[in-house]
């Protein structure tokens, strides 16, 4: 790793010191950077390192030395145990469900919400956008009683819909679309209108198509936040066959007690599939969370 | 927003209509699902409203309010829950900042960078608890293996100590979410023009006071940012502290919104849960409006 901040140094043999002091200033700062940035990255590593490493060491061995690193005899013993002992494959398709339906409903409302806001005019228009500022403060969280009564009383208690409903009103996921639509330029959206083009049709058919990076930008933020969602599906979801991966794996400990290679398996198998999103689509998510319209 | 471009051409009668049907869908769910419960939560914090009993329940005035404030266990939970606060966001947006400074340096291993800090941040907040159950473990946990490694040698029990409890949660949030921080950074940092380093150089200022007068006071509107968003996350924490102690040892590390998860439905009293809702809300409300003050008059000096 080369360091790209040095000032080119013209000439390295000039008797004065003081710009050869600059260089080095320069140099030896950049050396104490990198060193700072891979001791704390390689730090940050190790917590994922060692429950991967943990969970293909055979019980046994766990048991009598817990903190070794390597084992000689690498099984996949704990995640067998898994897959035979709780609901995994259930407890996948649960969160891969409620994730899709939620950041479906959420991209489609919150989209045309904002189109509505960005591009129509109305006379309401202004209260409806103060309003939905207003709605960014609020958190969610501390509304849990309410949405759970008002779930239970439609009876969604433990159904795909009751997980998915109160996630969807997502108000940052609005701004972000918003944001992306003020920047259309006014002359497309006018040409469409006047060649007689309904506002539904010009937002499905001139705005979404060229839209492709906010929506995938909000996509993902969406996906992995109902993905990770711990709380709200505590709450609504009892049965063992209803729950998501989050919550399905809480109740993991319980069931094997503390071996420990069954618990990082368990943290493994939960940390694949989002490392995987992570990895396929670094760009965007770090895209999606740099323009959440904050700036 | 300005509107002050000019209105559409043919305004038809769908037309005037257009905007809020868009809108509709959204609203709907916003209001069933956060205003609706937001009035719900107001009323419920003046009646004995239970779980257990449809409807209501008896009006209560301001009694909850005088239980709740009386409370001990109430002042107890929002102290752990400011404690927690504290303890994340100054580590996550400090170390954050320098992080992202330091790797804004380098163009060629940031990538690494951005695995290893963000990695964890898209993990659930589940696995992120079983990771730690079996760092912080009593004897075999690797926490204490490297506390006796650097000359501990009786490494304190570090979820089962109520003087450790909340710093060992807190420190594995700040692993858990540091690199969100460290992406806004990243972001922010782009934002400066490299003429702007480069001219800080030609005058002289080494790479030290670059950062110190340039680059930090550059990103004050980040930080701001990176602060509040991090102040209002912390006051809500639950999923972590729920997983890994409970609350314990002894409630030294139940936050504000586990009482309302416990007193609402575990004892099914809504009312006095729902006061307790209200009261946290008012709090991180309050935290949200001094931000945005601070943004607004940050634009107007622009």
């Amino acid at each position: 790793m080369t360091a790209t901040a040095t000032p080119p140094v013209t000439e390295q043999r000039t008797p004065a010191a003081e710009p050869r002091r600059k260089y080095d200033a320069e140099r030896l700062f950049n050396r104490v950077a990198l060193g700072v940035l891979v001791a704390f990255s390689l730090l940050w590593l190790v917590p994922l390192a060692w429950a991967l490493a943990t969970s293909i060491r055979p019980s046994q061995e766990v048991i009598t030395d817990p903190t070794s690193w390597f084992t000689a005899h690498p099984t996949l013993a704990a995640y067998g145990d898994l897959f035979d002992a709780g609901k995994l494959p259930y407890w996948y398709a649960n969160s891969f469900i409620t994730s899709i339906l939620t950041t479906v409903l959420t991209v489609l409302a919150g989209s045309l919400a904002a189109f509505a806001l960005s591009q129509t005019r109305f006379r309401a228009r202004r209260a409806a956008f103060v309003m939905l500022l207003a709605g960014i403060m609020i958190p969610g969280q501390v509304l849990m009683i309410p949405q759970f009564l008002a779930l239970q009383s439609a009876g969604l208690l433990n159904t795909y819909w009751g997980v998915v409903l109160p996630q969807v009103p997502n108000v940052v996921a609005v701004f972000v679309f918003k944001q992306f639509f003020d920047g259309i330029p006014r002359e497309l959206i006018d040409a469409a209108r006047a060649d007689g083009a309904s506002w539904l049709r010009t937002y499905r058919q001139i705005v979404m198509p060229i839209s492709r990076p906010v929506i995938s930008a909000v996509t993902i933020f969406v996906f992995v936040g109902v993905w990770n969602n711990f709380l709200w599906p505590l709450l609504v979801v009892t049965d063992p066959e209803m729950m998501t991966l989050p919550v399905g794996l809480t109740s993991v400990q319980d069931v094997f007690g503390v071996p420990y290679a069954q618990l990082m398996a368990s943290a493994v198998l939960g940390a694949i599939p989002l490392l995987a999103v992570f990895a396929l689509f670094q760009r965007r998510i770090v895209e999606g969370i740099a323009g959440t319209g904050l700036k | 927003m300005a509107t002050t471009t000019a209105p559409t051409k043919a305004r038809g009668r769908g037309d005037r209509w257009a905007g809020p049907g868009m809108l509709l869908p959204f609203s709907l769910f916003y209001l069933l699902f956060l205003v609706g419960p937001l009035i719900y939560t107001v009323v419920a914090g003046f009646f004995e409203t239970s779980l257990l009993k449809s409807g209501l329940g008896d009006f209560a005035g301001l009694s909850n309010y005088a239980a709740v404030l009386g409370d001990s266990e109430f002042w107890r939970t929002l102290k752990n829950t400011l404690w927690f606060t504290v303890l994340t966001t100054v580590p996550l947006v400090l170390l954050s900042l320098v992080l992202a400074i330091l790797a804004d340096r380098f163009v060629r291993g940031r990538w690494f960078f951005r695995f290893a800090f963000f990695a964890p941040f898209v993990l659930p907040s589940a696995v992120v608890a079983l990771m730690f159950t079996f760092i912080y473990a009593d004897q075999v946990g690797l926490a204490q293996q490297a506390a006796k490694l650097v000359g501990v040698d009786t490494p304190p029990s570090w979820l089962g100590d109520p003087d450790w409890a909340m710093i060992s949660i807190a420190a594995a949030t700040v692993w858990w979410t540091l690199g969100f921080n460290f992406v806004l950074y990243l972001a922010g940092l782009q934002d400066i023009p490299r003429s702007v380093h480069e001219a800080a150089a030609i005058d002289g200022a080494g790479p030290w006071q670059r950062i110190r007068h340039v680059v930090v006071p550059m990103l004050g509107r980040t930080t701001t940012l990176v602060t509040v968003l991090q102040v209002v996350a912390s006051l809500k924490v639950f999923d972590q502290i729920y997983m890994l102690t409970n609350g314990g040892p002894d409630g030294s590390t139940r936050p504000s919104l586990q009482l309302i998860y416990d007193t609402g439905f575990v004892e099914g009293r809504v009312g006095y849960a729902s006061t307790v809702s209200l009261l946290l809300f008012v709090v991180i409300l309050l935290v949200s409006l001094v931000w945005f003050a601070l943004v607004r008059r940050a634009e107007k000096e622009r």
